[in-house]
């Protein structure tokens, strides 16, 4: 594999096409500056921000710009809110599209076929393998990732954050709760 | 069929992204090349989706962890489809690389030579 990448790169220097120095920049982007974090913030203002967070349900690639995230490829971004009767959750089925720009890169699971496949017949038994139980009253939408559309899950609240801060809240906004896997976290007591 | 090897799975922010360099670098490729024009973001998702369904043919577990060798052989067969570099080309420098790290003492950087271009002996 490293011999075919590092063939693939000279090749592709060789004729122009990439920069060696611009290509160790974009990694270090996305290992270290690019990640879950943006996300989070995103979902702090929406729950802070009645008005943000309407922006964001109406047009999220518009609202998620406006806090300096974009897409690289082009894509059309769309936030879900999870509700006391809904909860929502994301999945590629074809391959492993993800909102990168809010959330960084999949994780190894997420691309697996074992959550891909079973993502849609059975997210509550998926849910439950990641340590979420839902009532059963809750109703669970499953939204499919495409090339030319990404979702984000907007989780719930936590009850007791009432008097926190946009930054606090955002420590509790998990990268699992932002693709519907997971739910936020409640501040440490 | 349940969910298998959840557990040892990155459940937070921590957790490298990449397992290998390579696949960092195989990764920021295809980014490059788009941002390049050489081919569309849904083309590159049909070359991804076609790459993985047919390591699954061929039995590969498909489970996450030989993602980015599929993220390879999309990016090859495209490079290849575009006429930005021919399956010959990418071979030739695979052998020369394959020399260079052959003849290089472990630990020191792996750099490429004429003698590696030129072929064996």
């Amino acid at each position: 594999m490293e011999l075919r990448v590092r063939a693939l790169e000279t090749v592709l220097t060789q004729k122009g096409y990439v920069d060696p120095a611009a290509l160790d920049e974009l990694i270090d982007a996305y290992q270290t500056r690019v990640g879950p974090r943006n996300g989070a913030r995103v979902v702090a203002r929406a729950w802070v921000d009645a008005a943000f967070k309407d922006w964001l349900r109406r047009d999220a690639t518009a609202a998620v710009a406006s806090l300096g995230y974009q897409g690289r490829q082009g894509e059309h971004l769309v936030a879900v809110e999870n509700s006391p009767g809904r909860h929502n959750m994301v999945v590629c089925t074809l391959c492993s599209c993800y909102p990168w720009p809010v959330l960084g890169l999949p994780p190894v699971w997420y691309k697996s076929t074992a959550y891909r496949a079973r993502a849609v017949r059975d997210p509550r038994g998926v849910l439950a393998d990641f340590g979420v139980t839902l009532p059963e009253s809750t109703e669970i939408r499953v939204w499919d990732s495409t090339a030319e559309v990404r979702y984000l899950v907007i989780p719930e609240r936590p009850p007791g954050t009432e008097g926190l801060d946009e930054e606090a809240l955002a420590a509790l906004v998990t990268r699992d709760s932002m693709i519907g896997t997971g739910l936020a976290g409640t501040p440490a007591p | 069929m349940s969910l298998p090897s959840l557990p040892d799975l990155p459940r937070d922010d921590g957790g490298p992204v990449f397992r290998e360099p390579w696949e960092a670098h195989a990764f920021a490729l295809a980014l490059t090349l788009h941002e390049r024009g050489v081919f569309t973001w849904p083309e590159w998702a049909d070359a991804l989706g076609r790459a993985i369904a047919a390591a699954r043919g061929r039995g590969d577990p498909d489970d996450g962890t030989t993602y980015y060798q599929h993220w390879l052989a999309a990016l090859e067969s495209l490079v290849a489809a575009k006429g930005v570099g021919t399956e010959r080309e990418l071979l030739h420098f695979r052998e020369a690389w394959d020399r260079a790290a052959q003849r290089t003492p472990h630990g020191a950087p792996v750099a490429l030579a004429d003698a590696d271009l030129a072929g064996p002996g």
